[in-house]
C-alpha cells in the first residue's frame, strides 16, 4: 500500500476544518456552533503535530499545546457568555440573538 | 532489543516501539474522525453531538501518537476530552429546553454557508494539488523516549537558560487566569 | 507457530510485550489481566460483605456457599436475569451507551500498570499522564448516565458526582506532579513520566517516596489517597450515589445487567488508583526493604512470602471447615469450604516450590528460568499485596466514617486539599534542588 505521508495528514485535517466551517456556518444551536469551533481548532493542531513531525523539530507540537490551552480558555468564557444571555433571553439559537437589530 | 523483531525503520525509532499496521491504523482513524466530525455538525440532539465530538477528539488522539507525539496526545486527552467535554456537557444540561429539540436544526442562510465552505475546499484542494512538491515525501521520525524532555526544554528552559516558548507559557497561565475570572463573572447571578 | 511464542521466551533482556512490538504476548497479558481483574472484582464485592457485617457484628453471608464464598457469583446471575428497564423518555442510544463509557474508562488504564520491570502490557512514556487523564474520561460515562435517564434524581446525583471528581482530580494531579518531581533527583537530573521508571527511580534512589524527605512524600501520598476516594465516589465521599441520599443517584434507573457494569466500572476504578499510588509513593513491585535487607539469604526469605499467604489462607480456610456444625444439613458446604482449603494449599505448595527452586546460587551472571520465572511471581504478588491492603482500607472507611454533606465535601477539596498539594509541590521542589 501508500506509505502514510505528511500528505494525508494534511487531508485530515483539511476535511475536519471543512466539517467544522460548515458547523459554524449552517447551525442555530449555539453550543453546536462552539463545538464546531472546537473541531476547527482540533484540524489546525493536527495539521501542526504532522508538520512538526515532518521537519523533525518539535515546534510544531509546543505550540499546538499553546493552541489546546487557548481552546480551553475560549470554551469557558464563551460557554459563560451563553449561560449569561441565556438567563436573560430563553433561547439558544443564533437566529434569536439578535437584540441590536431593530 | 531482539533484532529480529525491528522493522526496517532507522534507529532513532527503534528506541520506542516499532510500528505495527500503519495504514491500517491511519485509514480506520482517520475514517472515525470524519465520520464523527459529520456526525457532530448534524445531530439534532446536543448530548449526541458532543459524544460524537469526543469521538473524534479521541480518533484524533490516536492519530498524534502515530505521529510520534505522545505529550500532545495526552495533553489532548486531558485537556479537550475530559475537561473542555465536560464543560460542555454541564452548560447542555443547564440550557437543553424541550422546545429546542422541536425547532429547525438548520438557518435560514445554509446553502450560502455550504457554498462557502466548498469554496473553502476547494482551495484547500487547489493548494494541496499545486504545491504538492512543497510537502517531501520524508518523514522524519523523531525519538519517542525523550518527547516530554524535549517539549519541556523548550517550555521551561534547559541547561540555565530560558527556553523558547517560556515567556509564551507565563502569558498562557495568565491567559487561563483571566479566562477562569471572565466565566465566573458572567456566571454570576448578582455582579 | 511456536516462533512467537518462543520468541519471548527467547529475548535476552526482559522487556514489555509493547517494547518488542509483539501482538501475541500483549493480547495474552490484556486477557490475563481481563480476567484478573475480573475476579478482583468478584472477590472485593464478597470482602465488602463480609467485613462490612463483621465490621458491624453481624456475619454477612453465610448460606449461598460456604461462608458466602459463592455469593457474587449468585448476585451476577441474578443480575443477568433481572428485567431490563429502560424509562419511557429516556434518550435510547445515550443510555445504552453511558456504562460503556465508564467501563472502558476504567478498564483501558490497566495497560500501564506495572506489575513488574517488565510485566506491563505496554510502558508508554507517557505512562501516568495517560492513567491520570483516561480515569478522567469515567466522568463522562457518569454525566451522560445521569442525563439519559431523564429524571431528577440521577441528574443531580450525577452532576454532583462529577463535580466532585473534577474537584479532586486537581488535587490528585499535583500530588502526582510531586512524586515525579522527586523521579528527577538522579545523575541525570532526567525525571521519567513511565510507571515503570517511576519504581526503578524508586528502586535506584533506594527509599519509597513515601519516606523521601519525610514528611513531604508523606503529606503528597496522604493527598492523593484522600483524593483517590473521592475520585472514585466511595465513602466517606459517596454522597452522590449511596442509597439513603439520592436514591442511589445515577444509576438509579439503571437494572440488571447494566448496573453491574457500573459496578465493575467503579471497583476496577479502584484498583487503578490504588496502584497509581502503590506505583508511585509505595514502591510498586519491590519487596519491604530491598537496601536494607539485601542478599540472596533476605531474598529467599522474602520470596516464601507468597506461598506463605496461600498457606495461611488456606489455614483460616481449615478453621472454617472445622468449626461448622456437624449436622447433616451443613455436609455440602464442609465438602466445599474444605476442597478451597485444599486448592489454597495447592497453590501455595506450587508457589513454595518455585520459591526454593528458583534459588540462584551466584548473586549475578544469567539467571535460569526458573529464578527469572520466581522473581516474576514475586514482583506481581508484592504489587498485589499492597493493592489488597488499599482495598481493604476502602472497605474500612466505608465501615467507619460517616458521609460528608456536598458542600463540605467541596470545601475540602478545593480549601484545603488544593492549597496543601501545592504547598507540597513547592516545598518538594526547593528540596530537591537544595539538596542536589
Amino acid at each position: 500500500m501508500i506509505p502514510i505521508t505528511t500528505f494525508h495528514y494534511l487531508v485530515v485535517a483539511a476535511a475536519l476544518f471543512v466539517l467544522g466551517v460548515i458547523g459554524v456556518l449552517t447551525r442555530r444551536n449555539v453550543v453546536i456552533v462552539l463545538m464546531s469551533i472546537e473541531l476547527i481548532l482540533n484540524a489546525v493542531n493536527l495539521n501542526l503535530v504532522a508538520f512538526s513531525r515532518m521537519w523533525g523539530n518539535l515546534h510544531g507540537q509546543v505550540f499546538s499545546i499553546f493552541v489546546t490551552v487557548d481552546a480551553a480558555a475560549e470554551a469557558a468564557v464563551g460557554l459563560g457568555i451563553l449561560i449569561a444571555f441565556f438567563r436573560n433571553k430563553e433561547t439558544i439559537n443564533v437566529d434569536e440573538i439578535d437584540l441590536l437589530k431593530w | 532489543m531482539n533484532p529480529a523483531l525491528n522493522s526496517g525503520l532507522n534507529s532513532a525509532v527503534n528506541a520506542g516501539m516499532a510500528p505495527v499496521a500503519t495504514p491500517w491504523f491511519f485509514y480506520g482513524l482517520a475514517g472515525l474522525a470524519v465520520v464523527s466530525g459529520l456526525l457532530v455538525i448534524t445531530r439534532r440532539n446536543a448530548v449526541h453531538s458532543a459524544l460524537a465530538l469526543i469521538v473524534t477528539l479521541l480518533a484524533v488522539t490516536g492519530l498524534y501518537l502515530m505521529l510520534y507525539a505522545p505529550f500532545v496526545a495526552a495533553v489532548q486527552i486531558f485537556v479537550y476530552a475530559g475537561g473542555i467535554m465536560l464543560l460542555f456537557l454541564f452548560v447542555i444540561m443547564l440550557v437543553n429546553i424541550e422546545r429546542s429539540s422541536k425547532d429547525r436544526q438548520f438557518n435560514r442562510m445554509w446553502p450560502v454557508g455550504l457554498a462557502a465552505a466548498c469554496a473553502l475546499l476547494a482551495l484547500f484542494m487547489t493548494a494541496f494539488v499545486k504545491g504538492k512538491a512543497l510537502f517531501p515525501d520524508r518523514m522524519m521520525a523523531m525519538p519517542e523516549s525523550s518527547n516530554t524532555q524535549q517539549i519541556a526544554g523548550m517550555l521551561y528552559g534547559e541547561a540555565g537558560r530560558m527556553g523558547e516558548y517560556t515567556f509564551a507559557f507565563e502569558i498562557a497561565s495568565l491567559l487561563l487566569l483571566v479566562a477562569i475570572l471572565g466565566a465566573v463573572i458572567m456566571t454570576k447571578k448578582k455582579v | 507457530m511456536p516462533n512467537f511464542i518462543m520468541s519471548y521466551l527467547g529475548i535476552k533482556d526482559a522487556i514489555t510485550p509493547g517494547a518488542a512490538g509483539s501482538q501475541f504476548w500483549a493480547l495474552v497479558y490484556v486477557f490475563i489481566i481481563f480476567a484478573g481483574v475480573s475476579v478482583a472484582v468478584m472477590a472485593m464485592n464478597w470482602l465488602e460483605r463480609k467485613a462490612l457485617a463483621h465490621f458491624q457484628i453481624r456475619l454477612g453471608p453465610m448460606r449461598v456457599g460456604p461462608h458466602g464464598l459463592l455469593q457474587p457469583i449468585a448476585d451476577a446471575i441474578k443480575l443477568m436475569l433481572k428485567e431490563d428497564i429502560i424509562p419511557a423518555e429516556a434518550d435510547q442510544f445515550v443510555f445504552w451507551v453511558a456504562p460503556l463509557i465508564g467501563l472502558l474508562a476504567s478498564f483501558t488504564v490497566y495497560t500501564v500498570i506495572p506489575f513488574g520491570p517488565s510485566q506491563a502490557v505496554s510502558d508508554m512514556n507517557i505512562g501516568i499522564l495517560f492513567m491520570l487523564g483516561v480515569s478522567s474520561l469515567g466522568v463522562l460515562g457518569i454525566v451522560v448516565a445521569g442525563w439519559a435517564s431523564n429524571s431528577h434524581y440521577p441528574l443531580i446525583g450525577a452532576l454532583r458526582s462529577s463535580a466532585q471528581m473534577v474537584s479532586y482530580e486537581v488535587a490528585m494531579g499535583l500530588a502526582v506532579v510531586s512524586a515525579i518531581l522527586m523521579t528527577s533527583l538522579n545523575a541525570t537530573g532526567t525525571g521519567t513520566l513511565s510507571m515503570i521508571g517511576i519504581v526503578q527511580a524508586q528502586q535506584q534512589q533506594g527509599v519509597w517516596f513515601i519516606f523521601k524527605f519525610f514528611p513531604l512524600g508523606l503529606i503528597a501520598f496522604g493527598i492523593f489517597a484522600i483524593a483517590m476516594i473521592a475520585e472514585t465516589n466511595r465513602a466517606p465521599f459517596d454522597m452522590a450515589e449511596a442509597e439513603s441520599e439520592l436514591t442511589a443517584g445515577y444509576h438509579t434507573e439503571y437494572s440488571g445487567l447494566r448496573w453491574s457494569l457500573f459496578m465493575l466500572a467503579e471497583y476496577a476504578a479502584m484498583i487503578a488508583v490504588s496502584s497509581i499510588a502503590v506505583a508511585l509513593w509505595l514502591g510498586g513491585w519491590l519487596r519491604p526493604f530491598p537496601n536494607l535487607l539485601q542478599g540472596p539469604a533476605w531474598d529467599f526469605i522474602f520470596s516464601l512470602f507468597p506461598g506463605l499467604t496461600f498457606l495461611g489462607l488456606a489455614a483460616i480456610a481449615v478453621v472454617g471447615v472445622v468449626r461448622m456444625p456437624s449436622h447433616s444439613f451443613f455436609k455440602i458446604q464442609r465438602i466445599g469450604l474444605a476442597g478451597f482449603a485444599a486448592v489454597l494449599g495447592f497453590i501455595a505448595l506450587l508457589l513454595l516450590i518455585i520459591a526454593v527452586a528458583g534459588r540462584s546460587g551466584d548473586a549475578s551472571g544469567a539467571m535460569s528460568p526458573a529464578a527469572r520465572f520466581r522473581e516474576g511471581i514475586d514482583y506481581v504478588y508484592w504489587f498485589v499485596f499492597k493493592v489488597a491492603v488499599f482495598m481493604y482500607l476502602f472497605i474500612w472507611y466505608r465501615a467507619t466514617w460517616p458521609r460528608y454533606r456536598f458542600d463540605q465535601l467541596m470545601k475540602i477539596g478545593w480549601k484545603v486539599m488544593l492549597p496543601i498539594s501545592l504547598v507540597v509541590l513547592i516545598a518538594t521542589a526547593i528540596v530537591g534542588v537544595l539538596v542536589s
